[in-house]
Formats: structure tokens, sequence, C-alpha cells
């Protein structure tokens, strides 16, 4: 079932002079891990702010489980269906202590106060933060801080989480440590995820690719279907993940080798193959 | 400098100091400081003093933090210091030039340095052991009955709960400013008053730009989070008034009122 659909979603700012997003359906089903890529100003930010009701659509359609996003009686509803990661892990932590931080959806919600410290607990847990539960957030690392800023949605118990570009701030450990938690909350737990990214190898770990240009859908599939049209992502201003490369550059026609090798292995596998050819 | 500033700053702990209410806290804090501002007479200030180091040892704070957080006070206690000392009228010890020393100014001088710095002290000796949100929470509920007259005090307690969290934000982020400038051969250091402010400029609007950036941020995290103001919000920690608060309540007045006692019978 889809969690999430767009229909010929068009938007445009206040003071711009075109569409930043112009005609996008799209629809994402439940427990999925979509990841969205494009170059800057592709419109992905734009895209994941109508998921949220941030920004509500210029023309066209946003539904988040089933409801949608322009009835503003339904607001909290779609808030807590779709939980919202942002890039800056300091701008979105609003509280001096990690525990109280994660706290305070679940406080604006009006729950009662176990039911508040069990959730804050588990989804401490779930991003393997609970020692630091009394910490103050400024002392800990970028991707401490963006696990607990997850933590934070999640305890929203949000049917699907859109991250916008989590771990643009972050270095290589911190963003390895976000998304495997993303990764474990995918499998363990079924929740829609959907993440923006500039990281390839980050993109490769989803169920299915999004490539977005000017505002539009440019390319849609599983990773080895996207990444391995390796020219037509050059022509969108990305670039393919290096194993592709390699594979494609060896054997551009694609007669012997298949460019659809984005591990390391597989890489290996067609290398290989390429040597006994 | 701007490392000395502690204004804030919670060290997260379980002394008792720490699971008292912050309502307690805070009232007991005005108590003191109105104690401190109304006794005069060197035993009336030993008892002051001496109640203030006995709860920092209760705190477990460290007390080199309780001492920082008088660094940037520094200025303004010897500047009022010094006022008091030349200019109290009384007797005259001996005099300098056009100024004159009295007996008296040196007393007053005196009390006034201890008494900005037990005001500091004590201040920062709440602030280190109350999480901000929860010293913002007794804020707004002993501030409650004014909501009835329509007074935003919920607003006004997430206005500087959000500015406490954010002072370590902005002082990092001024440092990198600093940093980045000086590496473009920006200097802070020399010069009088008057260029050195000036010389602040290009870190000033900066930091403001990104204050705002970041407050815009914020708003839309918050939002998403489903913040809608102070109606119907339930706390993680209520606010509950226990056996430590009840106890330090009586020890406080005993203490405040002893010092009010000496002051009035010496
Ligand atoms: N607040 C705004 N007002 C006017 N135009 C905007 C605003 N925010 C974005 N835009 C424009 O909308 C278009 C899409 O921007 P968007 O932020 O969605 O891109 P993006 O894909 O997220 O880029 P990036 O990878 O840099 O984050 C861009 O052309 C941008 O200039
Ligand atoms: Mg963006």
């Amino acid at each position: 079932m889809a969690i999430i659909e767009t229909k010929d979603l068009t938007f445009r700012y206040e003071d711009a002079d075109s569409d930043a997003l112009c005609g996008v359906t799209l629809s994402i089903e439940e427990g999925s891990f979509t990841a969205i890529l494009g170059h800057n100003g592709s419109g992905k930010s734009t895209f994941a702010k109508h998921l949220n009701a941030i920004l509500l659509p210029s023309g066209g359609k946003v539904y988040v489980g089933g409801v949608d996003t322009a009835d503003e009686s339904r607001l909290f509803d779609v808030r807590k269906t779709a939980g919202m990661v942002f890039q800056n892990p300091d701008n979105q932590i609003v509280a001096t202590v990690v525990e109280e931080d994660v706290a305070f959806a679940c406080e604006n919600m009006g729950l009662p106060q176990e039911e508040i410290r069990k959730r804050v607990d588990e989804c401490l847990a779930a991003v393997g933060m609970s020692e630091y539960a009394r910490h103050a957030p400024h002392l800990l690392s970028g991707g401490q801080k963006q696990r607990v800023a997850i933590a934070g949605v999640l305890a929203m118990r949000p049917r699907c989480i859109v991250m916008d570009e989590p771990t643009a701030m972050l270095d290589p450990s911190g963003r390895a440590e976000v998304i495997r938690a993303v990764q474990q909350l995918n499998r363990e737990t079924g929740m829609t995820v959907i993440l923006i990214t500039h990281h390839m190898e980050e993109a490769a770990l989803a169920d299915r690719v999004i490539v977005m240009k000017q505002g539009k859908v440019a390319l849609d599939g599983t990773p080895k279907q996207v990444f391995s049209q390796v020219d037509r992502l050059r022509e969108l201003s990305l670039a393919a993940p290096q194993t592709v490369q390699l594979v494609h550059a060896l054997d551009p026609a694609g007669t012997v080798l298949s460019p659809e090798a984005l591990s390391v292995e597989e890489c290996v596998g067609q290398l290989m193959k390429y040597l006994e050819a | 400098m701007l490392k000395d500033i502690t204004l804030g700053q919670y060290f997260p702990g379980t002394s008792p100091l720490h699971r008292m209410d912050p309502r307690s806290k805070l009232l007991i804090l005005i108590l003191y400081i109105v104690t401190i501002f109304v006794v005069k007479g060197l035993f009336p200030y030993l008892i002051c003093v001496l109640a203030l180091i006995t709860a920092v040892i209760i705190s477990t704070i460290p007390p080199k933090m309780v001492l920082r957080s008088l660094r940037p006070i520094l200025i303004i206690v010897l500047f009022t210091g010094l006022l008091n000392l030349f200019y109290t009228p009384g007797v005259e010890l001996f005099h300098l030039w056009i100024f004159k020393i009295t007996r008296e100014g040196i007393a007053t001088a005196a009390a006034m340095a201890l008494r900005i710095i037990l005001l500091v002290a004590s201040t920062s000796l709440l602030t280190y052991t109350t999480s901000p949100m929860s010293l913002t929470d007794a804020l707004e509920n002993l501030l409650g009955p004014l909501k009835k007259i329509k007074a935003p005090v919920h607003e006004f307690a997430m206005m500087m709960s959000i500015a406490l969290r954010f002072i370590p934000t902005l002082i990092e982020e001024t440092n990198k400013i600093m940093s980045a400038q000086k590496a473009r051969g920006a200097d802070f250091e020399s010069g009088n008053i008057f260029s050195r402010a000036k010389a602040l400029v290009p870190v000033l609007v900066p930091l403001f730009v990104s204050a705002f950036r970041r407050a815009e941020e914020l708003a839309t995290a918050m939002e998403c989070r489903l913040y809608h103001g102070g109606e119907g919000r339930t706390r993680l920690h209520s606010l509950h008034y226990g056996r430590v608060d009840l106890i330090a309540a009586i020890l406080a007045v005993a203490v405040c009122g002893g010092a009010i006692a000496l002051h009035i019978l010496l």
C-alpha cells in the first residue's frame, strides 16, 4: 500500500519566476527505503517539505497516509505520519538535555508522563543513544546529535521518516553511524524511509532510487537500474558509484560485463569475468 | 574571553541540589539575594558565605567552575569597588591627590564587591544544577497566575529556554568566525576600545545572519514536531515538591533569617 502519493505536484516559491516542482507524480510504498538524488537546486528539499505540509502545493495533490496535506484540520495527522529530519542537527535540537529533546514531540502531543518516558527510552534505544540520555546535546559529536534528532522524530511514532541530507554536515564515521541507524529502523521496524542525499553509496543501500532534475523526476528504479545508466547520470550531473564507473570504462557497450556492480564484491566478480574474456 | 561565559551551562548530576524542585531553588535563590542585599556587617556576611560554600559542596559542582563564573564580572566588581572606595564620605584615613579614602569607603567597597560576587556565584550554582528546561518550567509555573491576565508566560519561558540552549552553539560559532577573520588578518587584540569594537563588526554581521537562519530552521523543526504553543502540553519531568525541598526550605529560612536577625541585633 502506498503511504505517500503525490499527483501532478507543482510548486512555485512566492518570489520565484519558475516552478521549483513541475508535475511530480510519485507513490511511495509503506515499509520501503527510497533515496532521492539530484543536483543542487533540483527540488529535492522542496519536495520533502511537501510531505510534511511545511509547504503546500501550488497545483496537484499530496496524500500522506491517505490524508490530503492541504486539509488544515488534519495537519497534525500528516506531521505525525511523516516525521522530518533536517540537515543541521544543531538547528533542530530544542532542549539542553538529550532525553528532554526526544520528549519534545510527545510533550506537544499532550501524552501522559509514563507514556512519554516509555517512548523516550524506546526511541533512544532504537538509535543506540540510551547511555547519553542525560547528556547535553552540544557536547555530542555530529553523528550522535543527528541520531538524537532522529529519536526526537521517532517519538511521534511516525509511519514514515523523511530525511533531508541528514549526513551532509557529518564526518565519514558520523555518516556511517546515522546510515546504520536508519537502515536498522527500516529493516527491523518496517519504517518507511525517504532519504535525500548527495552520496551515491548511501543511495545504493535503498530499495528504490529517484533522481530529480529541475523539479521533475528524471530517473526512477532500483539502485541497479539507475546506477547502471552511467551516461544518463552524467547528463544529470551525477557520478555513478566508482565500481560502476570502473566496469563501464572497461566495457562501455556492456557486451560482456553488466554495469550493475554496486558492491565491491560484485565489481570483483565482473573484473574476473573481464580478465577471463 | 568567550569560553569564560558559563551562563546557562548545566552540569547534570544526582546531588540533592540537582534533585530539588526548580521552583524551590528559584525561590530560595531570591530569598538569598534579598538577604545579601539587606544585611550588613561581618557576621551576617560570614553566614551568607558559609551557606553558599556548603551549597557548592553539596552540589558536587567543582568549585573551580563556580569561580570561573566570576571571571567575566571581575571588571564590574573592581569598578563598583573602586567607586565606593573613593566616593563614600566619612572618617578620612589617608588621601592621595584628589582621592580620599575613608573607613566607611573601605567597608562599603568590600560589602559591594562581596554582594556582587555572592549574587553571581549563587545564580550560577542554580543554573549549574538545574537544566534550563526545568528552570523555565519553574518560571512558567511560578508566573502561572499571570496567564489569567493574558500575559504570554509560556512563550516567555520557551524563549528563555531556547536562548539558553543556543548560548553554547552561538559561542562556538563566534569563535569559528573570529578564527576565520583572524586568518584573513583581522586584529581583535590591539588598538583602543573603538578600533577593537570596530574590528568586531565583521564578526557580528555573519553571526546575526546565521542566527536568523538558525531561528527559521528551528521554528520549522519545532512545527514538524507538533509544537503549537503551551496549550495542552504535558512534560516528561513534571515538577514535584518533595522531602529535599522541605528540608532545603527550612534550612534556607533558618540561614537567611539568622543573618537578618544578626544584622538587626548587632
Ligand atoms: N525559499 C525559497 N524561495 C525562493 N526560491 C527557493 C527557495 N528555496 C528554494 N528555492 C529554489 O527552488 C529550487 C529548488 O530548491 P531546493 O532547495 O528544493 O533544491 P535541492 O534539490 O534541495 O538542492 P540542494 O541539493 O542544494 O539542497 C531552486 O531553484 C531554488 O533556488
Ligand atoms: Mg536541499
